[in-house]
């Protein structure tokens, strides 16, 4: 089954259409990205496969759940870890994740065990009485996705994950996604085109809410006919290809 | 159990905030003291202990209203509300979890206005815990005021909107610092219009123990709460939509 099915899905506000006609499908562990200028459309999109949203037209199946009709149960098996970094800033780390592990219902045992796996793998240990609000952009950022991760999602959306870190902290998320490859299926928005050529398995290129190509890299780059995959993309959201 | 992990999250945020104890607990006794000390020297019957406290513990709710609309706007400001929005937390469960840990915040309040007000000679009977059982829907229509505001303004509007508006509106229609009598005229018939008196004055009769003098007074508070808490509902639930 794939993990996500999207079926002509359409979003109008008013005179703009901010996703036209999208269809697609995402295979269960796959790492899949969506790339696109300003107003392609990419977090609308996720708006709307994370139930945010109601879409004009269309429908999107997750693991076979309408986001129409069965929007509570789509929202049991997604996270979300929004383009802004959203944490609860007066809470500590812990609570930061206690606070989403209590709004799964999770019973203390699990709590504490969720608490545990996700601080190693991120690792928080070392900062989880700090208070969330005091942490640098980076922190802020792996406390974001132990967030969304701690409800044990099959599928996570992580929309611009990175956007305004340094180098070093960049580098150090994009660990962190690679790790959970295969594990949850991961849509990941970005404007950096060499994080979404060095973590995807396909990447889809969206511009004014339709979409352009989807493929892997590899092949985005033989249909643009460059060995860069920035060059590529220009191509393609320019219709400059061969 | 979801929603009180929401709620006690809210809490945290409140009473973690040191400008929120400063204004919310500290700004009503200054001013039960300051006005004490005014009475002392040149008594005023509006300034007695007895008639002063429940318009302070009234006017200090104000403060609930801010506090409440501006964990509100921040958080929508902030892409949690948008995170939790994608959570089983139901619509239901957001405005109770905004609503119900303030309430304890505003009891604490009242109490401690009134434990100020003893030492300073307010005669201790159980009229007290009448007067702060009375408190508690007066708490409720502000904190749904918080709501309101906190869903439609963002936090820089809050801070002028709650903080300055309401909570001079709040004490200037209350009839706690002067007679709405002296001044008259439309002035007193808007101040009459409004919640604000009505709250006050039905706290001052809880606080004699004079149940009949309660009415009209409550309906007036559980009117203005209902429909502000209507109204509260209705915009969250817009906003959160909009999201």
């Amino acid at each position: 089954m794939s993990a996500i099915r999207i079926e002509g899905l359409t979003k109008l506000y008013r005179d703009v259409t901010a996703v036209d006609k999208l269809s697609l499908s995402i295979e269960e562990g796959e790492l899949f990205s969506l790339l696109g200028v300003n107003g392609a459309g990419k977090t609308t999109t996720i708006k709307i496969l994370s139930c945010l949203t109601v879409p004009t037209e269309g429908d999107a199946y997750l693991l076979g759940k309408s986001i129409r009709r069965e929007s509570s149960a789509v929202k049991s098996i997604i996270a979300v870890s929004p383009q802004e970094t959203a944490v609860a800033s007066g809470l500590s780390v812990r609570e930061n994740l206690e606070l989403m592990c209590g709004v799964h219902g999770f019973s203390r045992d699990k709590r504490e065990e969720k608490i545990k796996e996700l601080t190693e793998i991120l690792g928080l240990k070392d900062i989880i009485g700090r208070k969330a609000g005091k942490l640098s952009g980076g922190w802020q950022r792996r406390l974001s996705i132990a967030m969304a991760l701690i409800s044990e999602p099959k599928i996570l959306f992580l929309d611009e994950p990175t956007l305004g870190l340094d180098v070093l902290a960049r580098s150090d998320l994009w660990d962190i996604i690679r790790s959970l490859k295969g594990r949850v299926t991961i849509i990941l928005t970005t404007h950096y085109m060499e994080e979404a050529e060095s973590l995807s398995d396909r990447i889809a290129i969206m511009k004014d809410g339709k979409l352009l190509i989807c493929d892997t890299a590899e092949k985005i780059k033989e249909v643009a006919g460059t060995d860069n995959f920035e060059a590529a993309f220009v191509r393609i959201v320019r219709g400059d290809t061969k | 159990m979801k929603m009180l992990t929401f709620a006690k999250r809210n809490f945290k945020e409140i009473i973690r905030d040191p400008l929120n104890l400063c204004f919310g607990l500290g700004f009503p006794i200054v001013l039960i003291l300051l006005l004490s000390a005014i009475q002392a020297n040149i008594p005023v019957e509006l300034f007695e202990i007895g008639h002063l406290t429940p318009g302070i513990v009234v006017f200090g709710f104000s403060f609930m209203t801010l506090f409440s609309a501006t964990l509100i706007s921040k958080d929508r400001g902030s892409s949690l509300l948008q995170r939790l929005y994608t959570t089983p937390l139901t619509p239901l469960d957001f405005i109770l979890g905004y609503t119900l840990p303030i309430i304890p915040i505003a009891v604490a309040q009242g109490i401690i206005c009134y434990v100020f007000a003893m030492i300073l000679g307010l005669e201790v009977t159980l009229n007290i815990l009448l007067a702060i059982a009375f408190s508690i829907p007066i708490s409720i229509l502000f904190i749904s005021l918080g709501l309101l505001f906190g869903s439609i303004l963002n936090d820089k509007q809050v801070g002028g909107i709650c903080g300055a508006l309401l909570t001079n509106l709040s004490a200037w229609l209350s009839g706690t610092w002067f007679d709405l009598e002296l001044v008259g005229g439309v002035f007193k018939k808007i101040a009459y219009s409004l919640t604000f008196v009505h709250a006050v004055e039905m706290e001052r009769a809880a606080l004699l123990g004079d149940i009949s003098g309660i009415f009209p007074h409550i309906w007036w508070v559980l009117g203005y709460a209902v429909v502000s808490l209507t109204a509260a509902v209705m915009l969250f639930l817009r906003q959160m939509k909009k999201q």
